[in-house]
């Protein structure tokens, strides 16, 4: 552990409220110089999270987006043929000089780079179960060959690797050993609280009671396919500010729905509940328990 | 303390190994956990446990385990002693000392560990042998001298050898069922065929064309490949089935997530399969498909995978009005649809989650078995199953 990486310490940002333990797991992270693994329920900040920390800890920061097709080569470097072949028909300069058409991936990139990066490898279960694995040996040892050159590209700053997954595929063992693992609970409402001001710095306390309870009762409702979000909730806080929405309006249904449920089942499933004339809740104890404050 | 909880965690059935024990020792080291029980428990958790359905039987563990320690929490000194000296290896030959010096003693002691670990796992609560049997080997081999000291030396053999027969003796006999390895066995369901819009760029043959060009650049584009496999999963639900339904949900979950087939149903009988298959494995009557639109909506091509014990009463599979579900009695006999599926289907093949050793016993196992390859469902037995489906056909099933 080189002294550099106890200097830095990740605390969250203005527009990111990050949860203590979030914290703690990215300082672990970043000191032991692993990979952070991070999985949480769609809208929770996983993909943000990379970009705060390369924002508190002033570093830059670079995204490989996994898809379907993405292979771990790809994230280091490509040799790009079709350029040397076009360069050497048409005279694009020195076609002898491979390196030239080596173009360096998100990782060959935050590995040559003269500077400590934050590197995020974004939904990496996307991707063919193999993935994972392909990539070990470069995460770990933090360096590569360019086999049509022989060049080696080694990390002199180790980046700080944020890897995001949405668990649609099992990660293997081998991968998830070397990870500090953290998952992003959905937000409680006294952190989403303090989530929404950073949006939203002027709302009612009042009416953003109001919207938080009728927003955490629909996501008690097990019949929603899919349940609504921090984004959701968010936009839909927005719509409800443009619409100059008054509380009362608030108590007796939900304006804008279709802001929070994306699904059209769902906004079905409300609709006949709204024609069925039920009620919607207006104080916290009307949730249950667990959001007595 | 810290050792009880290391093996508490493995007892519980989390898959702890040493090598998030020794990230979260260096964790400790920095002294990332502060000095308060709740920041530890996060850095714990954060170390050891990967996967969030695993968060609950590492509180419970942690609770029992760090029952009554309060407030303040100064571990780093005893970490420190945890992570000490790892040269004091008594049991060692000289040839096994020459290769710690070889590889270095950390390394070793990471192999170690990994062996001990691995062997851990094939004994239910392996780690109370470590912990209080007295005749651990390993406890004494210099691993965490403050830990446990496994009293007496004279073990006549060196505890890396022990640790090495044990690894190699079990390894095939429990290969595990999960989604991950059969996602391998699936891989190979793979039939590529190009097809569509030419948009991929044909290397080759473009350096060819271009070459009979006199060097003027052209360009020649080909369809990108794609998976031409389609696959059709009919489930045996309920009854019999209820102790195989892990396992079968594993395949169900695996083909699922095999995102390089080209089309994959899945549909539920009860027993055997008759005028209904069923969209949901509660088989309402909403839910039902006439097994003969199957015929019509997914055509031979299709590959069919039966999953059932094929274990039933002979007049549910021979008889007419064989249904065990009364509601639901008709006149062909399951024998004759199963025989449909077989003559439409190029391939099919059934998969049995009953193990090998009781197929003979049942009378309808051995008559399906004549129409149906029937493979067992472990990792092995998929693979030959696909194999079957899409490997070069065979003269007979």
């Amino acid at each position: 552990m080189s002294e550099a990486s106890k200097f830095y310490r990740f605390q969250g940002t203005e527009g990111y409220i990050a949860s203590g333990p979030l914290v703690d797991a990215v300082n672990c992270a970043i000191a032991l110089e692993r990979p952070l693994l991070i999985r949480g329920e769609p809208g929770t900040g996983k993909t943000l999270l990379a970009k705060h920390i390369a924002e508190a800890l002033k570093m830059p920061m670079d995204s490989w987006h996994v898809k379907s097709t993405s292979k771990a080569a790809d994230g280091l470097y490509v040799y790009d043929t079709v350029q040397r072949l076009n360069d050497s028909r048409f005279g694009g300069g020195e076609v002898s000089n491979i390196e030239r058409y080596i173009r360096l991936g998100p990782l060959g990139r935050v590995f040559a780079a003269d500077q400590r990066h934050v590197l995020l490898i974004d939904e990496v279960d996307k991707a063919d179960i193999e993935f994972p694995n392909d990539l070990l040996h470069e995460l770990d040892e933090m360096r590569f060959v360019v086999t049509e050159t022989g060049r080696e590209i080694v990390a002199e700053h180790r980046p700080i690797v944020v890897i995001t997954s949405n668990n649609e595929k099992e990660l293997p063992d081998a991968f998830l050993r070397r990870c500090i693992f953290h998952y992003i609970e959905f937000p409680g409402s006294a952190l989403m609280k303090k989530i929404v001001a950073v949006h939203h710095p002027n709302l009612d306390a009042t009416l953003l009671d109001q919207v938080l309870i009728k927003f955490y009762w629909l996501r008690e409702q097990n019949e929603l396919r899919k349940k609504p979000s921090t984004s959701e909730l968010i936009d839909w806080i927005s719509a409800l500010l443009h619409s100059g929405i008054t509380i009362e309006q608030l108590e007796s249904h939900i304006p804008f729905i279709g802001a929070l449920l994306k699904k059209e089942q769902d906004a079905e499933a409300l609709a006949r509940y709204d024609d069925a004339s039920g009620a919607y809740p207006t104080k916290w104890s009307e949730l249950g328990p667990r959001y007595n404050q | 303390m810290f050792l009880e909880f290391f093996y508490a965690l493995r007892e519980a059935g989390l898959p702890v190994g040493t090598q998030e024990w020794l990230t979260l020792m260096d964790a400790l080291q920095l002294g990332l956990h502060g000095s308060s029980l709740l920041r530890f428990y996060h850095l714990a958790r954060s170390c050891l446990v990967k996967n969030e359905n695993q968060f609950d039987a590492f509180d419970r563990v942690f609770a029992r385990v760090f029952k009554g320690v309060e407030g303040e929490f100064d571990v780093t000194d005893e970490v420190l002693e945890w992570l000490a000296d790892p040269k004091n290896l008594p049991q060692l030959s000289e040839e096994e000392l020459a290769g710690l010096e070889r590889l270095g003693s950390d390394e070793l002691m990471r192999r170690f560990l990994e062996t001990l670990a691995q062997q851990d796992e094939r004994h239910d609560g392996g780690g109370r042998w470590v912990g209080t049997g007295g005749r651990s080997p390993y406890g004494h081999s210099g691993v965490h001298p403050t830990g446990i000291r496994v009293g007496g030396p004279g073990r006549s053999r060196s505890a890396m050898k022990v640790a090495e027969e044990r690894r190699f003796r079990d390894y095939r006999t429990d290969v595990a069922l999960d989604t991950r390895r059969i996602s391998f066995a699936l891989k190979r369901l793979r039939r590529l065929t190009r097809a569509g819009e030419a948009t991929e760029l044909d290397l080759d043959e473009t350096i060819n064309e271009t070459c009979r060009n006199a060097g003027e650049i052209e360009f020649v584009f080909r369809p990108p490949r794609k998976n031409n496999i389609r696959v059709l999963l009919l489930m045996d639900v309920g009854g019999t089935m209820d102790p195989y339904f892990e396992s079968v949900s594993r395949l169900l979950t695996a083909l699922h997530e095999e995102r390089g087939l080209r089309s994959f149903e899945a549909l539920y009988f009860h027993n055997c399969v008759y005028e209904y298959v069923y969209r949901d494995a509660l088989m309402t009557r909403s839910a039902g498909v006439p097994t003969a639109e199957l015929f019509r909506r997914y055509d031979e091509r299709w590959k069919l995978i039966v999953v059932g014990d094929a274990a039933m009463h002979p007049a549910e599979l021979m008889e007419s009005y064989g249904n065990i579900d009364p509601r639901r009695t008709a006149e062909s006999s399951g024998i004759d649809w199963l025989q449909k599926l077989v003559d439409h289907y190029e391939r099919a093949v059934w998969v049995n989650p009953e193990p090998e050793t009781l197929w003979e016993h049942a009378y309808t196992n051995r008559v399906i078995r004549r129409m149906f390859p029937m493979y067992h469902l472990s990792v092995d037995g998929i693979g030959d199953a696909i194999a079957a489906l899409v490997g070069p056909r065979r003269l007979s099933a």
